[in-house]
């Protein structure tokens, strides 16, 4: 087992016509089981072509009612990602995972909006974010799929490469992976630490998880505060941005501490009180992860 | 994107929102000859930094006459002016805005920003106006009255009424409240604001509702469709390293350490900052160069750390995914050897293509010092921004022992944590010196590394020449 995405997750690449899209779409189709996941492409206009053997498709309901591609992964351009993200939706599929990074904050806005007056179903995962990985099956986004392997840790994380020196570690220590998700760091976005570790709460395969936030917002907090009252597994954490100053942006949109809140040592003190164990040594993850495993 | 004041008045007017009649100006002539043209009997000269607390760092003052005018013109033109957003070395003050006095007869305050939470444009509101609002946030939050904006049908008569009835507007005024606070929303979803403040918010002796001041930061990322809005940018009131650096599409954030970090992606770079910080270093800057970094990046990157005259060594941390370790290995090489480098530098690689890369730069002859993981690699750039070798290969016996001693010392570190916040204020305080003394003489270095430099150059050309 595994969350969000198996083998049998059927993927449809829009934006499968630009550089990104194609170089990603092709590891992915490489990557285990790759071959039979990645079944669709969509560009506006470009139906009728094909990339790499993959047929290509002018929208997305089209490409998913003609392939029953039920997941789907955006390469598109900011100025047209988050409308991708809506014909996505609009398309009622189970999974969007949009990669792309500068999507302004209000085609978010108004994109979450209208998802939340529609009740609609669809899982979004980013934008901004590197994308979700299970080990040894499937592959949709920009990770490095040679780092992974299958296992028993889940892994969630606000941003990519701190995800993979997390992996990178648990790998040192001959410690495989569930899945590992990437929500992003944009302040309005999909999927939250909390609904991730939901889902790791339910999924019979990981036996614990490392929870990668950073400074910003409150979800971690959210998430803790969950974690004590509900998680049946072991977790740890780690926040990036200890020396991180007040009123600067350290990258990423949602990675900044404004009025005094969002501070790595706020959500630190939170998570131990809440029974994760924290570590500031960001070498230390597959570490502390290895110690708290039953 | 920050702007300055009288800019965020003049987008506020656009949009119906009321402010004092007011004239920016860059000379202390423009400011006397504002005055006059504005006509009255008081005025109220401002500076114009991006940075909030002015007026308790003496950037505004109210002036009664003409020579008032002038005098605080010329005062308040070119000063350092140093508030609590600017950092202790101040913002030079280049524009004036001179307006007409007000009558102020309440101070309110009324913001709105992105709220993760409820992923809208969330407006806040507190009857507690003026230069204390973080305090009243921080200690009374009862105070700050907040409504969740729907995108679709904007603010509400009933929402904006509401709020404005909770932070004391009196009934006479409440269309006019209600109104600006519908134009202050508009104006947000319009330009594609991130953030934006009207603080205080003034109620005049007759009634009426006037933003006294008016602050916006827009979205860098919907700056593609705002032309109008990029050319307000104001580039002396950036650091020229973070220009630079935004040129060449590279994240950078000058910080007040000595380590110079190059690192793919923003949470490793925070976490790379975050380590040296631990083993007891401080990081000079944060800087992501991005999955796609060319050779050429790298070498601007580079180009950008070495501005610096307090930087004392380099750590270049890489996973890679996209981004290739052979690609970087290349980069640091080429970039090594273009920028003539003085400082050690520390590379860590770790994931795509890691051994070719590896093997790039052992095989460059350059003396880098090559760390297995981000603990080493925090360790050894700590040892040599201290100016120990540890890990440069010259005393292997050595090396362990600074590995203890740095594990020891990240050790005590964590556990003298203060505990109560009279403490850390304290701590604070002996930072702040120890930092200031080291600075000077960090400076001092600088000039004397570079003044080698020169005639190093010198001594180059004059070879070059006797070759000829």
């Amino acid at each position: 087992m595994s969350i969000l995405i198996d083998k049998n997750t059927r993927v449809m690449t829009q934006g499968i016509t630009g550089k990104t899209g194609q170089f990603h779409t092709k590891t992915g189709k490489e990557y285990a089981n790759g071959k039979n996941c990645y079944v669709a492409g969509v560009t506006p206009k470009k139906g009728g072509q094909s990339y790499e053997g993959i047929p290509i498709f002018d929208t997305v309901k089209e490409a998913k009612d003609a392939t029953g591609a039920n997941v789907s992964v955006i390469y598109v351009p900011p100025p047209y990602a988050a409308a991708a993200i809506e014909e996505a939706v609009d398309a009622d599929l189970d999974l969007v995972i949009c990669i792309t990074e500068g999507i302004p904050v209000r085609d978010m806005v108004r994109l979450k909006y209208k998802m939340e007056q529609q009740h609609s179903r669809t899982v979004l995962v980013g934008p901004n974010c590197p994308g979700v990985i299970t080990p040894d099956e499937i592959k949709i986004g920009i990770m490095p799929g040679h780092i992974h392997k299958k296992g028993p840790i889940g892994v969630v994380s606000r941003s990519g490469t701190l995800t993979y020196e997390a992996v990178g570690q648990l790998m040192e220590l001959g410690l495989g992976q569930s899945s590992c998700v990437g929500i992003g760091g944009d302040p309005v976005n999909g999927l939250k630490h909390i609904d991730v570790m939901k889902m790791f709460n339910e999924d019979p395969q990981t036996e614990a998880v490392i929870m990668v936030g950073e400074i910003g917002g409150s979800n971690e907090e959210e998430c803790a505060r969950w974690v004590k009252a509900n998680m049946k597994k072991p977790v740890i954490g780690f926040i990036a941005g200890v020396t991180a100053p007040p009123g600067k942006r350290m990258g990423h949109a949602g990675a900044i501490i404004s009025g005094g809140k969002g501070t790595a040592a706020e959500k630190l003190a939170v998570m131990e009180e809440c029974g994760i164990k924290t570590t500031k040594n960001p070498a230390e993850m597959g570490k502390l992860l290895k110690s708290v495993l039953r | 994107m920050k702007i300055h004041e009288y800019q965020a008045k003049e987008i506020l007017r656009k949009y119906g929102v009321t402010t004092p009649r007011g004239i920016p100006c860059f000379t202390v002539d423009e400011a006397v000859k504002a005055a006059a043209q504005l006509g009255g009997k008081v005025w109220v000269v401002k500076a114009q930094i991006h940075a909030g607390g002015r007026g308790k760092g003496g950037g505004v003052k109210v002036a009664k006459s003409p020579d008032e005018v002038k005098s605080y013109a010329g005062s308040i033109l070119g000063m350092q002016l140093k508030t609590h957003q600017t950092g202790p070395e101040g913002q030079k003050v280049r524009r004036l805005l001179i307006e007409e006095g007000a009558d102020i007869r309440k101070e309110l305050y009324v913001g709105m920003v992105i709220d993760r939470g409820s992923q809208r444009v969330v407006l806040m509101a507190s009857s507690e106006g003026g230069m204390d609002i973080e305090e009243v946030a921080a200690k009374t939050p009862e105070k700050i009255h907040k409504v969740a904006i729907n995108p679709v049908n904007g603010l509400t008569d009933a929402e904006a009424d509401d709020v404005a009835r909770k932070i004391g507007v009196p009934a006479a005024s409440l269309p006019q409240a209600r109104a600006l606070l519908q134009a202050l929303y508009k104006a947000f979803d319009d330009t594609d604001a991130s953030l934006a403040e009207i603080n205080p918010l003034i109620l005049t002796g007759n009634g009426k509702v006037v933003a006294l001041d008016a602050k916006i930061d827009f979205d860098g990322n919907a700056l593609f469709r705002h032309p109008d809005l990029v050319a307000l940018r104001d580039l002396d009131e950036e650091d020229p390293a973070e220009v630079e650096a935004s040129k060449h599409d590279l994240n950078y954030i000058q910080l007040d350490g000595n380590i110079g970090c190059l690192v793919n992606g923003a949470g490793l770079a925070m976490a790379s900052m975050d380590i040296i910080k631990l083993y007891g270093g401080n990081p000079a800057n944060f800087l992501d160069v991005g999955g796609s970094a060319t050779a050429e990046k790298v070498t601007e990157a580079f180009k950008i750390m070495l501005r610096n005259p307090e930087l004392k060594a380099i750590l270049v941390n890489i996973f890679g995914g996209i981004m290739k370790c052979d690609v970087i290995a290349e980069g640091v090489v080429a970039a090594a050897r273009q920028v003539s480098l003085n400082v050690p530098l520390v590379v860590r690689l770790e994931g795509t293509n890691v051994d070719l890369g590896k093997k790039i730069l052992a095989n460059s002859g350059l003396p880098i010092i090559s760390a297995n993981n981000m603990a080493d690699a925090a360790q050894k750039v700590v040892a040599a921004a201290q100016g120990k070798k540890a890990g440069g290969g010259a005393k292997p016996k050595a090396k362990p022992k600074a590995k203890a001693k740095a594990k020891a010392k990240a050790k005590v570190k964590v556990k003298a944590k203060p505990k109560t916040k009279a403490k850390a204020a304290n701590r604070k305080r002996v930072v702040t010196k120890k930092k200031s003394s080291a600075r000077s003489k960090a400076a001092a270095k600088g000039k004397a590394v570079r003044s080698v430099r020169k005639k190093k150059a010198v001594a180059r050309k004059r070879t070059k020449r006797a070759a000829k």
